[in-house]
């Protein structure tokens, strides 16, 4: 656990980068760890963090195949947004924990 | 009369099905369980079969023999769960009405799922291990085979048995090499994780081994389709793999009845508290093994632990007390890593499987974490202990919650 400044504002990231506390999370901090893994956001980006953050918030597992099924992208579309990891990237700039895969 | 309901006679059904019977009054109570199927399998064999070792015959048996005396047994399919009217109608058109319902209807597996999986080369060149009926169309196909690429590929997560598809390919690497024909026989293991396995530790550990048995690993594939024409996986962000021979883990999802009662995610799971094992929306409604989404393995063992943890919670709902008893998420698999040996992961919800040794601290007899030939017993014995001791709800010399006793915490 460390504090890092992203956008100006003073934040908890764990040793991977990931928000500590969710409710730290603003657009413009979205935006800077989004240039950091090389993506631009645009509106659809957004909406789909609007859906993790959602999730997250009511305590639903996070999947690719739920994010899928969101209504906002289908699979496909999500991985051209956050390509090579769709799911770790997004909720890295969503600014929620890294969803862990349980088996 | 007070009726306690259980769906699903497979693993966790029959072994719930054993341990109220004996603690619950039969005067007073009737306790009932349904199943579509006559046939009990033993599914942790399945992976033996398509290499010859177990057939057919070695992982069937009837599951009238595993329901005690005292329980009424109805084999029909469940066409819904009526929550709000504590009700259960049945495919012939018969009502059941419980107080306390216990949902065991396990998880399968769905190629329809997957576009191209379940076309011209399904049961000819791809093939699944997770049905009897895969298991013994690849046993068939690999006695013939005479080499070229075998993959061994998983869809999506969760699946059942998480370890399967690496003692898959051990297996495979055991057999191709005393067939002889290993140097022409090329191993990958496709999988949607970041590694060989969820948890740091044991991914280092497996890794290792895969390495050392030159089996390649594709990591982070995420299978949209199956390209029957051109024999190739196809991944969402357009990567490739090609196959000669292709054994899937298709979707694994709940039963559709859990859809038709709307009750389920969007793999058919009950939303379930991962500690009391009570629907999360249901008072008196109950899930064990497969059929529930609390975040552990999907396995027998379980599904073993966790009965005991719900018998628990039971007991006080019917007996009025606040449900006291919490499960860890506690899961213990033997993995086959061929020729004769096998190693041993024991983890729960908040620690990964760890290095030491099982069950007694320093003594084992398994080695945690380690490739041994007496964790290869293990598993062998492991279908000794299922029918005789596990399925009957009898208690195995091994605690529900999770011991840190004998582990040594690593770090790297
Ligand atoms: C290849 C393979 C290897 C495995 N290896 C291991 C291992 O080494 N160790 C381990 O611990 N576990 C292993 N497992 C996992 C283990 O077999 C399962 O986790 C366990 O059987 C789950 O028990 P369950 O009762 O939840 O589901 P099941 O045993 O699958 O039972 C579900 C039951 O519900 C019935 N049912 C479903 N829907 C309906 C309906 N609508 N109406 C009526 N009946 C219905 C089904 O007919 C079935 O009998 C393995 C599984 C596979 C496939």
């Amino acid at each position: 656990m460390a504090d890092k400044v992203i956008a100006g504002k003073t934040v908890q990231v764990n040793d991977e980068g990931y928000l500590l506390d969710a409710s730290q999370w603003d657009k413009e901090i979205a935006v800077e760890i989004a240039k950091e893994i090389g993506i631009e956001l645009t509106d659809k980006h957004f909406e789909v963090l609007a859906f993790l953050r959602e999730k997250k918030e009511a305590g639903e597992p996070l999947t690719i195949r739920k994010v899928g099924k969101s209504g906002i992208v289908d699979i496909k579309e999500f991985y051209a947004l956050f390509p090579g990891g769709p799911l770790k990237y997004s909720s890295k700039i969503a600014g929620i924990p890294k969803p862990v895969s349980c088996v | 009369m007070q009726k306690l309901l259980i769906l699903g006679g497979g693993t966790a059904g029959t072994m719930m099905a054993n341990k109220l019977v004996k603690a619950l009054d039969n005067e007073e109570w009737e306790i009932t369980i349904v199943d579509k199927y006559k046939t009990h399998y033993y599914q942790p064999g399945f992976l033996f079969i398509p290499f010859g070792i177990y057939n057919r015959k070695d992982v069937e048996k009837p599951k009238a023999n595993f329901f005690p005396p005292g329980v009424k047994v109805i084999f029909s399919d469940v066409n819904k769960i009526e929550p709000d009217e504590n009700k259960v109608l049945l495919e012939d058109g018969r009502v059941l009405h419980y107080n306390y319902l216990i949902i065991a209807t396990g998880t399968k597996t769905v190629p329809e799922e997957t576009p191209g999986l379940k076309e011209k080369l399904w049961y000819k060149d791809i093939f699944d291990f997770y049905t009897v009926e895969g298991a013994c169309a690849l046993q068939r196909k690999f006695k013939q085979w005479e080499g070229g690429k075998l993959v061994m590929a998983i869809t999506e997560l969760p699946y059942k048995c998480p370890v399967a598809p690496l003692e898959f390919v051990f297996l495979a690497d055991d057999y191709f090499t005393k067939k002889g024909i290993r140097d022409k026989v090329d191993i990958t293991l496709v999988t949607p994780l970041p590694g060989a396995f969820t948890k740091p530790v044991a991914t280092k550990m497996l890794s290792e081994l895969l390495k050392d048995k030159n089996i390649n690993v594709e990591s982070e594939f995420y299978i949209e389709s199956i390209n029957n024409d051109e024999k190739k996986l196809v991944s969402y962000d357009n990567k490739e793999v090609p196959f000669d021979l292709l054994t899937i883990v298709p979707v694994n999802m709940g039963d559709p009845m859990i859809a038709r009662s709307e009750m389920g995610d969007d793999l058919n799971f009950v939303p379930t508290n991962k500690h009391t094992l009570q629907s999360e929306k249901y008072e008196n409604i109950f899930v064990l093994g497969d059929a529930s989404n609390i975040p552990t393995s999907k396995a027998g063992s379980v599904a073993h632990f966790a009965s005991e943890i719900l018998f628990d919670n039971i007991m006080d709902a019917i007996e009025g007390r606040p449900l006291s008893a919490k499960f860890d998420g506690h899961a213990n698999c033997y993995i086959e890593t061929g020729f004769g040996k096998g190693a041993l992961i024991d983890f729960n919800y908040d620690t990964e499987p760890l290095p030491g040794t099982f069950p007694l601290p320093g003594l084992g007899p398994f080695g945690l974490l380690k490739n041994t030939k007496i964790n290869h017993y293990g598993k062998i014995m492991f279908r000794w202990i299922y029918w005789h001791i596990l399925l009957k709800g009898k208690e195995l010399p091994v605690e529900a919650d999770m011991t840190m006793a004998g582990k040594k915490k690593v770090s790297f």
